[in-house]
This record gives C-alpha cells, sequence and structure tokens, in this order.
C-alpha cells in the first residue's frame, strides 16, 4: 500500500494517530487550539494550493464563511443536526458558489485576482451583517452534532467531533497533496511561471485556474464547518478581510513547500497569538507582524523552506553539480 | 506532396497599419521552409496569427482541409501546430526537467486528472530521451534562469516539438546563439526534427544558414510577400536583394557589386 503513498502522505497518516491521541494526553486548552487550527488550517490550504498558481486571495474567508453559514442554516432552519448533512451543505454551497464566481476570477491575475476576492467576500460581510434573520453582526449558535441519530453530549461529543475533524482534515490533506501531483498541480506551477507557455502547450489557463478555485473553495469550506461546529457559532467576522488576512500570513509563513505546511503554520499562529496577547494584551499584533517581517526578510519561502534547504544540503554532499556552459 | 496548410488572402491590421497584407503561403508536408524579411516585416505576425494568438482581420486558415481561422492557442496547438519563440518562454524558475514533464504531462491527458499523478517513471525517461533528441540532458535539472541563451532555446523548441506536431514554426531559432555556434546548433536541431519528419517553417536572418537548410523560402516585406520558390533563386531575386537582404550578400563573385538604391537589412 506504501508504495501509492509519497512521504508527506505516510507523514500525514502517522500524524493521524498522534493526532487523536494528543486529545487523551494534552491540556483542554491546546487540544481546542488543534481543533480549530485543523479548521482554519484547511482554508490556508486553500489559500495555498490557489499560491501555487501564482494566485494570492484575499478574501478565502468567504468560503470558510459560506461552509460555516450553510451549515449553520442547514441546522437552523431545517433542524438537521446530522454532522455529514451539515457537512454536505456546506460543500454544496461552496461548491455552487464557487463554480459561478470562478467564471469571472479565471480571468484575472496578481493584485486583481487579490481583490476581486477580497471585494466579493466583503459583499458576503455587508450582507450578512445587516440580515437580521442570521443574527447580523452577531451571527447565530449552531446546533450540537449527531451522527446518523447517535447523539453524544460532553465529553464523548467533543472527542467524537475533534476525531472526526483529525480524520477529514487529513483526508483533505492527502487528497490536495494528490492534486498538487495531478496534471492540474503541475499546470498551476507552470501557470505562475509563463501562462503564454501554458496555453501553447496545449491546454486553458482559465480551467485550470477555475478548477483550482473551485477545489480551494470547497476545502476551505468543510475547514469553515469543521471550525464552526466545535464553536458552535459563526458570525459575518469569518468573512472580513481580517479573517483572510490571516490565511495568507499562514500560507507566507509555513510557505508553499508542501501540504503539511499550513497546517503546522495555522497552529503555529494561534500559538504565537495566544503568548502575543499573554505578553503584550493591547499591542499584540506589533508581535504577530514582527514575526511575519522576520519571517519574509529571512524565509521568503516560508517556514517550510527550513526543513527543504536542510534536505538539499544534505543531498549535495558528495554529489558535483553540473556546470552552466554553452 | 500533400499540403499540410494554406493561408488565403491573410490580412492582419492594428489600426491603420497593416501588419499583413493579402499572405498567401502552401506549407507541404515534411517541408522544410525558410521566412526571411527584416524587422517589422510581418514574419512573426503570420506566425501569431497561424498559432492562434492574433485573430486576422480578414482571410482564411486552412489545416489539412479545415478552416481554423480564429481557433484557440491551445485548440491549434492539439491540431498538430507548435512553435517556439524569439524570445524563449519557458518556465524560468523550474529545472529543465520539469520544464519538459510538464509540456509532456499537458500533451499526454487531455482531460485534466484531479487525483491521478501526472509524473512517473516512464515519462521522466521519455523527458531525458527528448533531451537527448536535442543533445541537453546534461542541463536537467538545472534551472532555467541558470542556462546561456543557446540551451534555453533548444528547451523551447524541444517543448514546442513533445506533442509531436506535425507543423512547427521556429521564430528565429538561432537568435542569441553565437555566430561560431549557428550552423552546429541548426545542424542539431534539423536532424532531430527531420527524425520525426515535421514540417519546419523557420524564420531567419542569417542568410547562409537559410540557404543551407532550408530548400524553399519566402520573403516578407512590409506585411507582404515578395518572393516564394526555391531558396536561391529567391535569394537572388532583384527585388528581395533590394528590400530585404540587401546587396551585400552574394553567392557568387560576380554578384560581389552592390547594385544602385540597395539596401542592407
Amino acid at each position: 500500500m506504501t508504495k501509492h503513498l509519497d512521504r508527506t502522505e505516510i507523514g500525514l497518516l502517522v500524524a493521524l494517530p498522534l493526532l487523536i491521541c494528543i486529545a487523551f494526553v494534552l491540556p483542554k486548552w491546546i487540544v481546542n487550539y488543534v481543533h480549530v487550527s485543523m479548521g482554519t488550517g484547511l482554508v490556508a490550504l486553500g489559500v495555498m494550493i490557489q499560491m501555487r498558481a501564482g494566485l494570492v486571495s484575499f478574501g478565502q474567508g468567504l468560503y470558510f464563511c459560506v461552509g460555516g453559514y450553510a451549515a449553520g442554516m442547514t441546522g437552523k432552519f431545517l433542524g438537521v443536526t446530522d454532522f455529514f448533512v451539515l457537512l454536505s451543505a456546506g460543500i454544496a454551497a461552496a461548491l455552487c458558489l464557487s463554480f459561478v464566481l470562478g467564471f469571472l476570477l479565471r480571468r484575472y491575475r496578481e493584485i486583481f485576482y487579490a481583490m476581486l476576492s477580497l471585494a466579493i467576500s466583503m459583499i458576503l460581510f455587508g450582507l450578512l451583517s445587516s440580515t437580521e434573520e442570521l443574527g447580523s453582526t452577531d451571527g447565530f449558535n449552531l446546533p450540537t452534532a449527531s451522527y446518523f441519530g447517535w447523539s453524544p453530549t460532553g465529553e464523548t461529543a467533543r472527542l467524537t467531533l475533534y476525531t472526526l475533524t483529525c480524520f477529514i482534515a487529513i483526508g483533505c490533506a492527502i487528497a490536495l497533496n494528490r492534486f498538487l501531483k495531478s496534471r492540474v498541480g503541475y499546470v498551476n506551477e507552470a501557470i505562475r511561471e509563463n501562462e503564454l507557455r501554458v496555453e501553447y502547450l496545449g491546454t486553458s489557463a482559465h480551467n485550470a485556474v477555475h478548477l483550482t478555485y473551485v477545489v480551494a473553495a470547497v476545502v476551505s469550506a468543510i475547514g469553515g464547518v469543521l471550525w464552526a461546529l466545535p464553536l458552535g457559532h459563526v458570525d459575518p467576522e469569518m468573512t472580513n478581510w481580517t479573517t483572510s488576512g490571516q490565511f495568507v500570513f499562514v500560507s507566507i509563513l509555513s510557505g508553499t513547500g508542501n501540504i503539511a505546511a499550513p497546517l503546522i503554520g495555522t497552529f503555529l499562529l494561534e500559538i504565537i497569538r495566544v503568548y502575543a496577547v499573554e505578553l503584550s494584551p493591547n499591542t499584540w499584533q506589533l508581535i504577530l507582524g514582527s514575526v511575519m517581517l522576520f519571517t519574509i526578510i529571512f524565509l521568503p519561502k516560508g517556514l517550510w523552506s527550513l526543513i527543504t534547504s536542510k534536505q538539499k544540503s544534505s543531498k549535495k554532499i558528495g554529489a558535483s553539480a553540473p556546470k552552466p556552459g554553452e | 506532396m500533400t499540403t499540410l496548410l494554406e493561408t488565403r488572402h491573410l490580412e492582419m491590421k492594428f489600426g491603420a497599419v497593416y501588419a499583413a497584407r493579402d499572405v498567401n503561403i502552401t506549407i507541404n508536408e515534411g517541408e522544410i521552409l525558410g521566412v526571411i524579411g527584416s524587422n517589422g516585416a510581418g514574419k512573426t505576425t503570420f506566425v501569431n496569427m497561424v498559432t492562434g494568438y492574433l485573430s486576422p482581420t480578414s482571410g482564411d486558415i486552412i489545416y489539412r482541409g479545415n478552416k481554423i481561422t480564429g481557433k484557440a492557442t491551445r485548440d491549434i496547438t492539439r491540431l498538430g501546430i507548435c512553435r517556439s519563440f524569439q524570445i524563449p518562454q519557458l518556465f524560468p524558475e523550474l529545472p529543465v526537467l520539469e520544464n519538459m514533464l510538464i509540456a509532456l504531462t499537458i500533451a499526454k491527458q487531455e482531460k485534466p486528472s484531479l487525483f491521478r499523478p501526472a509524473i512517473d517513471r516512464a515519462l521522466e525517461d521519455e523527458a531525458h530521451e527528448l533531451l537527448s533528441h536535442f543533445d541537453i540532458d546534461q542541463y536537467a535539472d538545472q534551472l532555467i534562469q541558470t542556462l546561456p541563451q543557446g540551451v534555453r532555446k533548444l528547451v523551447d523548441i524541444a517543448m514546442a516539438t513533445v506533442a509531436k506536431p506535425d507543423l512547427l514554426f521556429l521564430d528565429e531559432p538561432t537568435s542569441g546563439v553565437s555566430a561560431d555556434e549557428k550552423m552546429e546548433f541548426m545542424r542539431v536541431l534539423i536532424a532531430a526534427l527531420k527524425t520525426t519528419k515535421t514540417a519546419v517553417l523557420f524564420i531567419e536572418h542569417d542568410m547562409e544558414i537559410v540557404e543551407e537548410f532550408s530548400p524553399r523560402c519566402v520573403a516578407f516585406y512590409e506585411g507582404t510577400i515578395l518572393a516564394d520558390g526555391p531558396t536561391d533563386e529567391v535569394l537572388q531575386d532583384d527585388k528581395v536583394r533590394e528590400f530585404v537582404i540587401g546587396s551585400e550578400f552574394h553567392r557568387t563573385p560576380t554578384d560581389a557589386a552592390p547594385k544602385e538604391g540597395a539596401q542592407q537589412c
């Protein structure tokens, strides 16, 4: 079986039982951070796969919010509490919306793509903030999830949701790792480098961007559902620019070198924020900003480049690189 | 010989300027055709129109009996018409091998696959084989941006051939290659392309190369075709000598004396 898995996938599969085990070992507050980090980490993954195509989405909070709100509205208005139905509602909403919006976004690149994605997310923010039926700026509560008719309570409910979140987050990460190694993944790298050549090689850059946008939206919506359910609440802040900015922050902090990087980066950001708030309650943003600044200056390819540069330097020992020449 | 491509009264206007006017060219299967002309004569515009980068103002492009005028670049590539560029269009931050693998993976799978790995051992072997064909396999692991222009040109051309085109346009393949290496460069190139029996149209400013490698030649001047025929006849044509190559290019000592009014391009 392992011959079909690469190192990243094996690493993720090894991490799965460890992640589940920490729920029984580590303090509850850390486990809670790990839990919500998996939700937001999936959104960062959505940002990261777009970055591979050279596209920075400043509005990925849109689908984070769409996922959370779709699950919440299914519970609120239809009375459904089943975890899998709520998750499916989030996925379906993101799929439909991103498919339609993709026809617009696929035509834009660089700052125009970033600003347009941000603008759309802020339109949703405005709409939700002024919709009283959905709690306006306060949002509304989600039901406690049930699982095929089984409705656990208390600690059992928390652990069940946490375990399922681990499975889904790792499953999504493996699927996205496959996506990056698929034909579309390679085409995305090529689009980032030279779109004209991509067209001349015989494929549509627009279609690849559209597909990537939809995949990123779906994975972000899954993140939104997995984030909203343990907190039991959604509000328009999920699609505010500050939330979207965090996802871009994580992608830059962690780098786009590996699918595991944004997941780890999200958790690191949460921890940095916790300690920054504790250290300096009124100016904690300064600490986060400084971390970002130093990352960009010293590690332009993110924290993951520390691992890849180490691997490369160990490979180079004993090997002589061919010299360029005419 | 079977006709592969035919253009009929092709015209391209940019505002009031004609970049191409009444361009009628026929290319046969397996033919090697040289195109000459001074800068701005309409050579690259012609290639851009045939490959779908520009949509002609009027006229028709017929490929294997079917009209392809105005089709998208990618669709024309899928039909078997590929091109290389005057300035190599590559993926500069990726290694040569990965450039080839991307080209191969696009050429191989028409339908996008979301989760199937695009690259396997067989594809890597094929990429190395292609690079060997063009004598550049030794650069496989190097980033494009670290390579000299001549190697970039070959990678650019090698990438254009991965889809196994029936017709290949080479836009100034020897530009940026040092004068001493041009002949050898073209020898490697034409030898590699002859094995696939691909029809080749190459744009060139070096008349010795045109003479050496293309039995037929087309001369462009101000968007129109000045001459089309066997290379030696075209190069001796009075109008071509006057407006395209200038009087200093000569094949026999008797042609050495410059004609009055001749221009050097």
